[in-house]
């Protein structure tokens, strides 16, 4: 054995801020909560232990999509850790091409599952992609304004965003969608979004806020819950978190749900924004009772994954650490509370039932959750739960990487698509809502009829159908 | 050099797949060994015997190193490129060809994956015995050259047990086809048993012609716990004394029993010493029978425990502390080095004894755990690359073990392979002759030392 050539013992455990910081919080438009101070360093400033801990054995190769389609090392796991180790030793920069590389990775975290040696992936990749955003190797005017609007403007302002959804309903209520897709208006668009377009997805006349009520309990509740209705599910899917609130309280919860909520920055975390991150974490934060609550509830795999890091995310925040670390140990996805408080089965005669289930990556491989939101599906009289082949495999879905990465993605929802079709169900359940448009869109694209549903939105109708009965 | 064998590959071969930017390259810079790294010239993707043997014509012609690598997993670093080299990646010739039933054979690509090989065999209700921890990604030439071994040694042997014949590219860039379906041939020398194990130094294997053996109808596992190191060798000894051949026969030492249970949970005594995990398979009367023996021997030698699973999921559940060994030694620490340290069955209780002594004497972390039934260890250090100090006395230890190995009458490794990670401890482990031997033969068959050179030992 020859021992590494590394000049010293590096454990630096408070990543500092860098110069280039100061221009990304002057681009932080939308953000106007306190403290929006950078506590995130590069690739360079990270627990040089955390990378280490990468013995690139390969264990993930097998479990990585990229990987798996290309066979290259690049695109997979321990490959990309390779690289940001280059980048933190100084013997490589943070160039387009490791830019290009981290945003073709799905942030999918089978890797994480796979790993004998328990390397925070997910982590590193949100570090990586920090980096690059602040190299500005990705760099270019349309990219940028995109970013801007999007993870900047829209994404931070709750209202706005809604205002958005409610512009996405008009556009198909109205019958405009119609006449556009009608009159073959796509071809206008640029190659890259004419597919975007078909794959809109339906906004809900409904928000949350309309359909849940901000304190709903009943009769001697024994726990005390908080509820996080999302942003893009408050959107397109708000019925799911009705659903959810109506499970929690069939399980005697009294549920609290702020009327306005901000996203909580998973896209952004996700995507080189842990500044803006970090602000939306506090702000979420705070719209909460924290103390008085026994757990805040999601029910977004891809959302509950992000909420969980809010602990690290605010670590070097002296106003915020307790109170993040705090939330992190509260914060439950909802299959996973109903699990530990042992779920009420519904009173109801059993109708034959076929599903199978996906398994989001940020429930299975994020949240390592794989065994409750089964015990939630078996719990329903008449349910027969046919497992999906390849359950945890990505279906391409992984955030907005169908916009960013539209061949692969639609590569893995096809393969995603022709397992569940194996099972011969008529309904697929899962727990995400990007995971939710991916199928239903997969479903369309095969011409085939497909019931995508939430598993909570599957309980509430079986407590639903009980009170008819009873 | 390079430069005119990138021109000549390019001109003649511009349809294989080629790395050459530094953001390629960097990933095969290193396989699945701690601590070592370099970087290729050029990495290639042959996928046919016809493109590796043009390919290593280029090379010869032009002096350039040929390193070969399946899917980079190897834990001694004999596929990490050397300065200057050229990386043949076989990872695109993964197809099987042919499962033939009446022959019991399966012929795949070298590139094959390990476990799909498998699979493939026991669609037809067959077996393919050799299971190394990496199968899910090892491919079979992989194996072929490292001669892996697995879990199954102790009952069913290693890789070269199942090789019956090997297409192989010479450094020529003639391709040759050694060995054939026939259980028996002793026409000639067996040029096949060569290339086994020969770690890419002798020739590219490009197709493997392997054995298959009915699938076992059943199997039962059990798992005793020890408190003396001594109880569990003895127990290990009067298993094979009472003419029982389990399957798998594996071991976990007090370190790493103490690591899973930080880890896993599993439920563990963390004052045993020793646990041991028994397999059995076969035709169910006799599995049955061996089950029952070997608990009654475990209780007889001391065993503080002995569980019997009933179910399959039990089963699993038993075999949940041997799974999770090494990832829950991986966790502790940032560098993991899994050694391989081998002695003969009888000798295992001092071998392990010593490894645990030596890592007290030098202040190491060593959790040590392995195939009991074939006497190979695996005594994983627990450190940290980059504090140099430690390194230095993860070295001495690890010569100290490998010594004591080799007066027990063992080996320096027993299924991981020499590569680069036991170059220097190789004389220790054969005498002058016999390396003198090994390298007569490989000037015989790469005269020029294009093929994986310094790998094993310097030519």
């Amino acid at each position: 054995m020859s021992p590494a050539k590394e000049s010293e013992v590096h454990t630096t455990q408070n990543p500092r801020p860098t110069s280039l910081d100061v221009g990304s919080s002057v681009l932080n438009v939308g953000c106007s909560g306190a403290g929006s101070h950078s506590t995130h360093g590069g690739l360079k400033d990270l627990d040089y232990s955390i990378l280490q801990q990468c013995m690139h054995c390969g264990m993930c190769l097998p479990t990585c999509p990229t990987y798996d389609a290309t066979k290259m090392e690049r695109n997979s796991p321990r490959g990309r850790i390779s690289l940001m180790r280059a980048i933190a030793d100084g013997k490589m920069d943070a160039t387009r091409t490791f830019g290009e590389e981290m945003y073709f990775c799905l942030g999918c975290l089978a890797c994480e599952t796979a790993c004998p040696a328990g390397v925070e992936y997910g982590h590193l990749f949100e570090v990586a992609r920090s980096e690059v955003e602040k190299s500005g190797a990705l760099n270019n005017p349309r990219r940028n304004a995109i970013r801007s609007v999007l993870l900047k403007g829209l994404f931070t302002r709750p209202r706005l965003l809604r205002l958005v959804g409610r512009g996405l309903w008009f556009y198909q209520a109205s019958g405009a969608q119609w006449i556009f897709r009608t009159l073959k208006l796509n071809a206008l668009l640029p190659k890259k979004f004419r597919n975007l377009e078909t794959q809109t997805p339906t906004a809900r006349a409904t928000f949350s806020c309309d359909i849940i009520r901000p304190v709903e309990a009943h009769a001697a509740p024994r726990h005390r819950v908080g509820m996080l209705t999302g942003c893009v599910q408050d959107i397109i899917l708000s019925d799911v978190n009705r659903d959810t609130v109506d499970v929690l309280l069939a399980n005697g919860c009294e549920v609290h749900t702020p009327k306005v909520q901000v996203c909580c920055g998973s896209l952004h975390a996700h995507n080189g924004e842990l500044e803006t991150a970090s602000d939306l974490a506090r702000r979420l934060i705070d719209s909460f009772d924290l103390e008085n609550l026994d757990a805040i509830i999601t029910n977004a795999a891809g959302c509950g994954s992000h909420l969980k890091t809010y602990g690290r995310l605010l670590e070097g925040d002296a106003a915020y650490s307790k109170k993040a670390a705090q939330w992190s140990v509260k914060l439950k996805d909802i299959h996973e509370f109903l699990s530990e408080i042992g779920i009420r089965q519904p009173q109801t005669t059993a109708t034959p039932h076929r599903v199978t289930y996906h398994e989001a990556c940020h429930l299975c491989h994020g949240q390592k959750i794989t065994k409750q939101p089964r015990e939630v599906l078996k719990s329903i009289p008449g349910l027969e739960l046919v497992e999906l082949p390849e359950s945890t495999w990505c279906c391409g879905s992984a955030g907005i990487y169908n916009i960013t990465q539209p061949e692969m993605a639609a590569d893995l929802q096809e393969r995603k698509l022709k397992n569940i079709l194996s099972t011969g169900v008529d309904t697929v359940a899962t727990a995400n809502p990007g995971c939710h448009l991916q199928l239903v869109d997969g479903a369309r694209r095969a011409g085939r009829t497909l019931e995508v549903a939430h598993p909570i939105s599957l309980l509430a109708m079986a407590y639903r159908a009980e009170k008819v009965v009873g | 050099m390079t430069a005119k064998f990138k021109s000549l590959a390019a001109a003649q071969f511009p349809h294989i797949a080629r790395l050459e930017e530094k953001e390629d390259l960097i990933p095969y810079s290193f396989d699945g060994t701690a601590t070592f790294q370099t970087m290729p010239d050029l990495v290639l993707f042959p996928t046919s015997a016809e493109e590796v043997a043009g390919l290593v014509k280029n090379a010869g012609e032009c002096g350039v190193p040929v390193v070969t690598r399946g899917s980079g997993t190897g834990l001694s670093g004999g596929s990490i490129p050397v300065e200057g080299s050229v990386v043949l990646c076989l990872s695109k010739m993964n197809r099987i060809l042919e499962v033939d039933e009446k022959n019991l054979t399966l012929l795949a690509e070298a590139g094959a994956i390990t476990l799909d090989v498998a699979t493939a065999a026991e669609k037809a209700g067959l077996f393919y015995p050799p299971d190394p921890g990496s199968m899910k990604i090892s491919t079979i030439g992989g194996n072929v050259a490292e001669n892996s071994g697995g879990l199954r040694g102790l009952k069913y042997g290693v890789t070269k047990d199942y090789v019956m014949g090997l297409e192989v590219v010479l450094a020529s860039g003639e391709v040759i086809f050694t060995g054939n379906k026939c259980v028996k041939d002793v026409a000639g020398y067996s040029l096949r048993d060569l290339f086994i194990g020969s770690e890419g130094t002798l020739g590219i294997v490009t197709k493997v012609l392997l054995k298959l053996i009915p699938k076992p109808a059943t199997r039962r596992t059990l798992m005793a716990v020890f408190a003396t190191m001594e109880s569990a060798a003895e127990t290990v000894s009067a298993i094979i004394a009472a003419k029982i051949i389990p399957c798998t026969l594996e071991f976990l030492d007090a370190v790493t029993i103490n690591c899973v249970e930080d880890f896993a949970k599993v439920g563990l005594p963390r004052d045993a010493a020793a646990i041991l995990l028994i397999e059995t398979d076969g035709h169910p009367a006799a599995v049955a029978e061996e089950a029952d023996r070997m608990a009654e021997l475990a209780r007889q030698h001391g065993a503080t425990s002995v569980q019997v699973a009933e179910t399959a999921e039990q089963a699993s559940a038993l075999a949940t502390a041997r799974r999770a060994a090494f990832s829950s030694l991986a966790r502790v620490a940032p560098t993991t080095i899994l050694e391989d340290a081998t002695v003969p069955r009888s000798e295992l209780a001092k071998m392990i004894r010593f490894i645990q002594e030596t890592g007290q004497r030098h202040n190491l972390k060593i959790g040590t755990f392995g195939h009991m039934g074939d006497g190979n260890l695996h005594p994983t250090f627990l450190t940290n690359e980059r504090n140099h100090e430690e390194m230095h006395r993860v070295e001495l230890a690890m010569k100290e073990i490998f010594d004591f190995a080799v007066s027990l009458g063992g080996t320096i490794t027993g299924e991981h392979g020499v590569g680069l990670a036991k170059k220097e401890f190789l004389k220790a482990a054969t005498s002058d002759l016999n390396l003198e031997i090994m390298r007569r033969m490989k000037s015989a068959f790469d005269p020029a030392g294009i093929l994986n050179p310094r790998k094993i030992f310097n030519a």
